[in-house]
């Protein structure tokens, strides 16, 4: 692989209570490509990408950024700063506008005017197929695509070096699917960012991964680029994709 | 088979109490470092309204029935001494002293505490907080903070309004029912009063408004499980927010005095 490592995780193990969520986790995200990350429901993945945000303290093992240990609860690690998050349950503050919300980072963090920020915000709605009249509504006033949608323009308002998405396309339609598989695309593609995408999607997937792993069991089970998963390089990963359950 | 023991049951309680009030601890001990650095101006304004200002109809209704029935209760107490001429000074340091920073705080424990840890509870359930922290915002600093300040200083100014409302309800039962004169009712209050009377109570204030905002984001904080840890959260909000308010006077009362 010739681009150089952008995000480590080094033996990951997350426990909750008795339950090993994360056992013993090692996945590389090389930088400037696209890694989309399969897997049954409730196998830790969402769990995954938390480790990386800091959201989560493994209990062992450690998350590396660009070679520096990310440090777990800590929002002033200089390491977020190029980071931007689509959370799977959007996460939007409903004390705010959508424009706000979208603009956030920007406002509070980067001290811009509110009117420079707003025009950001909008920019950011179009990228997503949202019409610019969302932009002065209450987070209550949208469907759950266009949250979606909005928490999208968000994360990618700041234009980030990295960027993590739980579930882009879960929701949308075809059509918007279409669009927001082609927006991350052009993040990685033009802007140069490293994508990590969680997807149960498997169009999205064969649309815009660069490399592809699924995990099972708290572990990597496979990892690989599409044409393995087109030669059903491992039969389980090749159940997932096709959905079959394993027992066939 | 497990048969009831209450020793057990005893000694797990007080562990959990322990661990509860030293979780609280290292909790305030987050919140006081997070006061350095980048401070939320527009946020804070927004808590001195909502927990000052939107709180003055409750902590005006409440001061004044308060001082009309000490008015009442200390005339019938009074009487039996021949020392009914006393409600104005007994009213005037019972409300200043004690009965206006209880009433007030323990309303805006009903109020806010429980405001503020549905608020940040639902925040946490829907992974707002989590969000907070990835746009790299201090989720204590933005949200803590400035509640707790806001409770700070907007506790003794509702204090105040209520001294005054306590009072003014002795007085309009002292001249309406119980008829004294208006003037001496007055100046009877008036000469009673000490300025550290009123500055103790305002202490008492600021220290009960530290506390309800403080046990609201603390709940909040750490509430979990969707709607039902939401609702949890409330009432334990309430609930220690009260507690904390009772023995916070009793310790201050007793500094004081
Ligand atoms: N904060 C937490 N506390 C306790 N358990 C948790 C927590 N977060 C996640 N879990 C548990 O960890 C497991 C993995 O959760 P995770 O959200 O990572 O699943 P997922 O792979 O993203 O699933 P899905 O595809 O359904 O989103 C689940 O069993 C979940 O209950
Ligand atoms: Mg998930």
């Amino acid at each position: 692989m010739a681009a150089p490592v952008k995000i480590a995780w080094k033996n990951v193990t997350k426990r909750f209570g008795s339950k090993t969520v994360l056992d013993g986790l090692s996945l590389d995200a090389h930088e400037g490509k696209s890694l989309v990350i399969i897997g049954g429901s409730g196998t830790g993945k969402s769990v995954t990408i938390k480790t990386a945000l800091g959201l989560i303290a493994p209990d062992k093992g450690v998350v590396e950024i660009d070679g520096r240990a990310v440090r777990p609860e800590d929002p002033s690690d200089p390491g977020l700063d190029q980071i931007g998050m689509l959370f799977q349950s959007g996460a939007l503050f409903d004390s705010l506008t959508i424009w706000e919300n979208i603009a956030f980072k920007l406002l509070k963090a980067g001290r811009m005017k509110r009117p420079e920020a707003r025009a950001r915000a909008i920019e950011a709605l179009e990228q997503v197929d949202l019409e610019p009249d969302v932009a002065n509504r209450a987070t209550r006033e949208l469907s759950g695509g266009m949250l979606k949608r909005a928490s999208l323009a968000r994360a990618i308002v700041t234009k980030p070096a990295i960027l993590f998405f739980d579930e882009p396309t879960t929701g949308l339609d075809p059509v918007t699917a279409d669009v927001i598989n082609r927006l991350i695309l052009r993040q990685v593609k033009s802007l140069g960012a490293t994508a990590v995408t969680i997807t149960h999607d498997m169009a999205s997937m064969r649309m815009i991964a660069d490399e592809v792993a699924m995990i099972e069991h708290g572990k990597i089970r496979w990892r690989g680029g599409l044409d393995g998963i087109e030669d059903c390089a491992d039969p389980a990963v090749c159940a997932f994709v096709h959905g079959r359950s394993a027992d066939e | 088979m497990t048969i009831f023991n209450p020793f057990r049951a005893l000694g797990r309680g007080v562990l959990s109490l322990l661990r509860s009030i030293g979780a609280i601890a290292i909790f305030a001990g987050l919140t006081v470092r997070a006061v350095i650095g980048p401070f939320f101006a527009g946020q804070f304004v927004q808590q001195l309204v909502r927990i000052g200002f939107l709180s003055l109809p409750v902590v005006g209704l409440t001061a004044l029935f308060t001082g009309a029935a000490l008015a009442l209760n200390i005339y019938v107490g009074g009487e039996r001494f021949n020392a009914e001429s006393f409600v104005p000074n007994i009213v005037a340091l019972g409300i200043v002293r004690e009965l206006g920073p209880v009433i007030a705080a323990l309303m805006l424990a009903g109020r806010v505490s429980s405001g503020i840890a549905a608020e940040i509870g639902a925040m946490r359930a829907t992974e707002q907080i989590d969000a907070l922290h990835t746009l790299t915002i201090d989720p204590m600093r933005y949200l803590v903070v400035p509640r707790v300040l806001a409770g700070i200083v907007v506790l003794p100014m509702l204090v105040l309004v209520a001294d005054v409302i306590g009072v003014f309800g002795g007085f309009l039962v002292g001249v309406t029912t119980l008829e004294f004169d208006p003037t001496v009712y007055v100046r009877n209050s008036a000469d009673i009063l000490e300025r550290w009377d009123v500055v103790s109570g305002l202490i008492k204030a600021a220290v009960f408004g530290f506390l309800l905002t403080l046990m609201g984001c603390y709940h909040g904080y750490r509430a979990q499980g969707g709607a039902q840890g939401v609702g949890r959260a409330a009432t334990h909000a309430v609930v220690s927010a009260a507690m904390l308010i009772f023995a916070a006077n009793f310790i201050l009362t007793s500094l004081f005095v």
